[in-house]
């Protein structure tokens, strides 16, 4: 297995005899990490199709048509909330390598101590960002700042008794209880009020409009 | 090009540039997580743990600049047809479409008295696998996954004549 390396061990001087100090192989490391990227950004644009269009070129606002500018102003209460979350995320960056190793039962076979020691670690840790949050909390930066609404004022001669004694009227307005014998009383005074002459008569009789139908048809 | 012979030790794999492309593009579809209606539903139960499409590489993106396939799950209405034809246009090459279902295939159900309805996806954008049914069970959609990888893997790329 080793004897792959060999080659590669001597040439980067992690043999016996070391030819590049320890800043020299951190520089090696620097320097193919941009290798790399160099190297896999021009192999993708030696590689990949391009054909642009006006559509393609656009912004990408989930298939609706862009309007406006991207650049509005974003409210800042935002800010603290995203801070927020940012230490938890961090948090669970640490917990989850820390999960893997805790579970290896090849450690806690070697020493028993091993399991404690990390446990109670993990825990002082966890105590250190809730102390945290627990300050947060206190200190009110949860809490999601409201703009204080001001409601218009305005000076009217009208005074507020007038009011309330108009909303008391409206408020007492009874319906008319029904009856068949004064339905046709009204019926007989509408007949008697319009008298029927050639003109209504005549728009009457005309045939009823016909709606437009919808008709689909498919080829 | 067989990927057990890639952990061989001492191995040296020779292969020609275009099935390699092709061998990599159809390792990671990518489609754009995009659902229009209860076709959407199936396509989610094949991407979650039961059915598992990410065994295939398959990933949904967020945005249509990171997908490689569009799959057109569900009814395909004239004002969907629009962005439909948008998020395709926006997608990079190479794109590939999955028409699934039977509504985005043809208009189904809403075929002959659907006025608000596009009789298939085709008519829009072009469409390289269709999924048949009402909904497609989750193993039909992996099917087409399959085809479509069977499609790219006859491809070329480059030297297309």
């Amino acid at each position: 297995m080793a004897s792959k390396w060999d080659g590669f061990i001597k040439f980067v001087g992690m043999g016996e005899v070391s030819q590049i100090s320890e800043f020299g192989k951190i520089l090696i490391f620097i320097i193919t990490g941009f290798v790399l990227v160099a190297l896999t950004l021009f192999v993708g644009k030696l590689l990949a199709p391009k054909n642009p269009n006006p559509e393609k070129l656009t912004s990408y606002e989930c298939g609706e048509e862009p309007t406006g500018s991207a650049w509005i102003p974003f409210n800042a209460r935002f800010y603290v909330i995203a801070l927020i979350f940012l230490l938890f995320d961090v948090e669970m960056v640490f917990i989850i390598p820390w999960a893997t190793v805790f579970g290896n039962h090849e450690l806690i076979a070697t020493d028993a101590r091993w399991g404690k020691l990390t446990f109670i670690e993990m825990f002082v840790f966890l105590g250190i960002l809730i102390l945290g949050l627990v300050y947060v909390w206190r200190k009110g930066d949860l809490n999601w700042i409201r703009p204080n609404a001001e409601v218009p004022h305005t000076n009217v001669a009208v005074p507020p008794a007038l009011y309330i004694k108009l909303n008391n009227e409206q408020s007492t307005h009874r319906v008319k209880e029904f009856s068949p014998l004064t339905q046709k009383e009204a019926a007989a005074a509408l007949t008697n009020a319009e008298p029927v002459t050639a003109t209504t008569t005549a728009a009457t009789m005309l045939p009823p409009v016909r709606k437009p139908m919808f008709k689909p048809t498919f080829k | 090009m067989n990927p057990e012979s890639m952990n061989e030790s001492d191995g040296v794999m020779v292969t020609k540039l275009n099935d390699l492309m092709n061998w990599s593009r159809m390792s990671s579809l990518w489609p754009l997580s995009f659902g229009i209606a209860c076709c959407a539903i199936e396509m989610m139960g094949s991407m979650a743990s039961t059915y598992d499409l990410d065994r295939f590489g398959v990933f949904p993106r967020p945005s249509a600049r990171q997908a490689d396939v569009i799959i057109i799950a569900g009814t395909v209405t004239f004002k969907m047809a629009e962005r439909i034809k948008r998020l395709y246009e926006q997608m990079p090459d190479p794109k590939y479409v999955i028409s699934m279902g039977s509504c985005s295939n043809c208009g189904g159900p809403y075929w002959q008295h659907g006025y608000h309805v596009v009789k298939g996806v085709d008519r829009v954008i072009p469409v390289d696998v269709y999924v048949q049914g009402c909904p497609p069970r989750p193993e039909a959609l992996i099917g087409a996954i399959l085809e479509l990888q069977k499609k790219i893997s006859d491809e070329k790329l480059i030297g297309a004549v």
